[in-house]
């Protein structure tokens, strides 16, 4: 069990279940900041944002590059972009059977609908 | 009462939704407006079947679908125009609530899928299940054979609905 929460989806769900990790994530889509902005804008300890964009690093969601003494983050959405795809993919095939599906079942109700009269009469 | 109830207009449609509920296992529900014995029925027997596995937005039909419904009984669908099969062993099979059966075409150690049916008012829940060996089969799922051929299908219909437009043009 932990290892599934160390990989894939748990991962990026638990990364966003945070407000202050959604908040990052929403300033990182306008503009690439430093840890050291971020923590300024949230009102943290550098410390404290460390650990959040780490969270959101491993699960992919966000990536850093160091320049100088400058440690830069940005979004890294492609992930995100691969599981809703993943899952989307999924449910349009689900989606147009069960249409069908529901077809075939509205049809034998009226059936059944129609022979139970027969029986009555 | 029953009168009237039968005049309603047809409910809007059921929501399908889709879950990975861990790195092996895929979730898919779905309401349907009927009484379970119906839907079960729809699953079991090979001329409903036929009818709503395949949608046309799928781009293939089924050539011949072969189901013997009972534990330890086989199914086989073949796809047109190319044959391609799926096939499989039924593993439970309790009438109107529970089917489970293994999907062998791709060899041994293949996902297993569950399908329960749960009635409440009139009304089906079914929840199906796959679960796969490993999480690297889960997430090729949807990637294989068949589904490259939706794509290739879809595409193809684009391109024609294209030429189709020009054509119009000129």
């Amino acid at each position: 069990m932990v290892q599934y929460s160390m990989t894939g989806f748990d991962d990026s769900f638990a990364a966003l279940s945070d407000a202050t990790r959604r908040g990052v994530l929403e300033q990182l889509g306008r503009a690439d900041a430093s840890i050291t902005d971020l923590a300024e804008k949230f009102h943290m300890t550098l410390t404290g944002m460390k650990k959040h964009v780490g969270v959101l690093e491993q699960a992919g969601l966000v990536t850093t590059e160091k320049i100088g003494r400058v440690r830069t983050c940005k979004l890294g959405m492609r992930r995100l972009d691969e599981e809703a795809a993943w899952i989307n993919r999924h449910r349009q095939r689900w989606d147009a059977r069960f249409d069908e599906l529901d077809k075939v079942v509205e049809e034998l109700k009226r059936k059944e609908k129609v022979d139970g009269r027969k029986k009555r009469e | 009462m029953d009168a009237r109830r039968e005049s309603e207009p047809t409910p809007m449609k059921n929501r399908t939704t889709v879950e990975r509920k861990s790195e092996r296992e895929l979730v898919v529900t779905r309401t349907f407006n009927g009484p379970a014995r119906i839907v079960f029925e729809a699953w079991t027997r090979p001329e409903l079947f036929k009818r709503w596995w395949v949608p046309k937005s799928m781009g293939m039909s089924l050539r011949s679908c072969e189901m013997d419904v009972r534990v330890g009984g086989k199914y086989r669908l073949e796809f047109e125009p190319d044959g391609m099969a799926f096939f499989g062993t039924y593993l439970e099979v309790t009438p109107h609530s529970r089917l489970a059966w293994t999907n062998e075409e791709g060899g041994e150690g293949g996902p297993v899928t569950t399908v329960t049916f749960e009635e409440k008012d009139g009304k089906t829940l079914l929840v199906m299940q796959e679960l796969h060996p490993s999480k690297e089969a889960l997430d090729a799922a949807g990637t294989g054979a068949a589904d490259a051929m939706v794509e290739t299908f879809a595409q193809l219909d684009e391109l024609l609905a294209t030429l189709g437009a020009s054509v119009g043009r000129s």
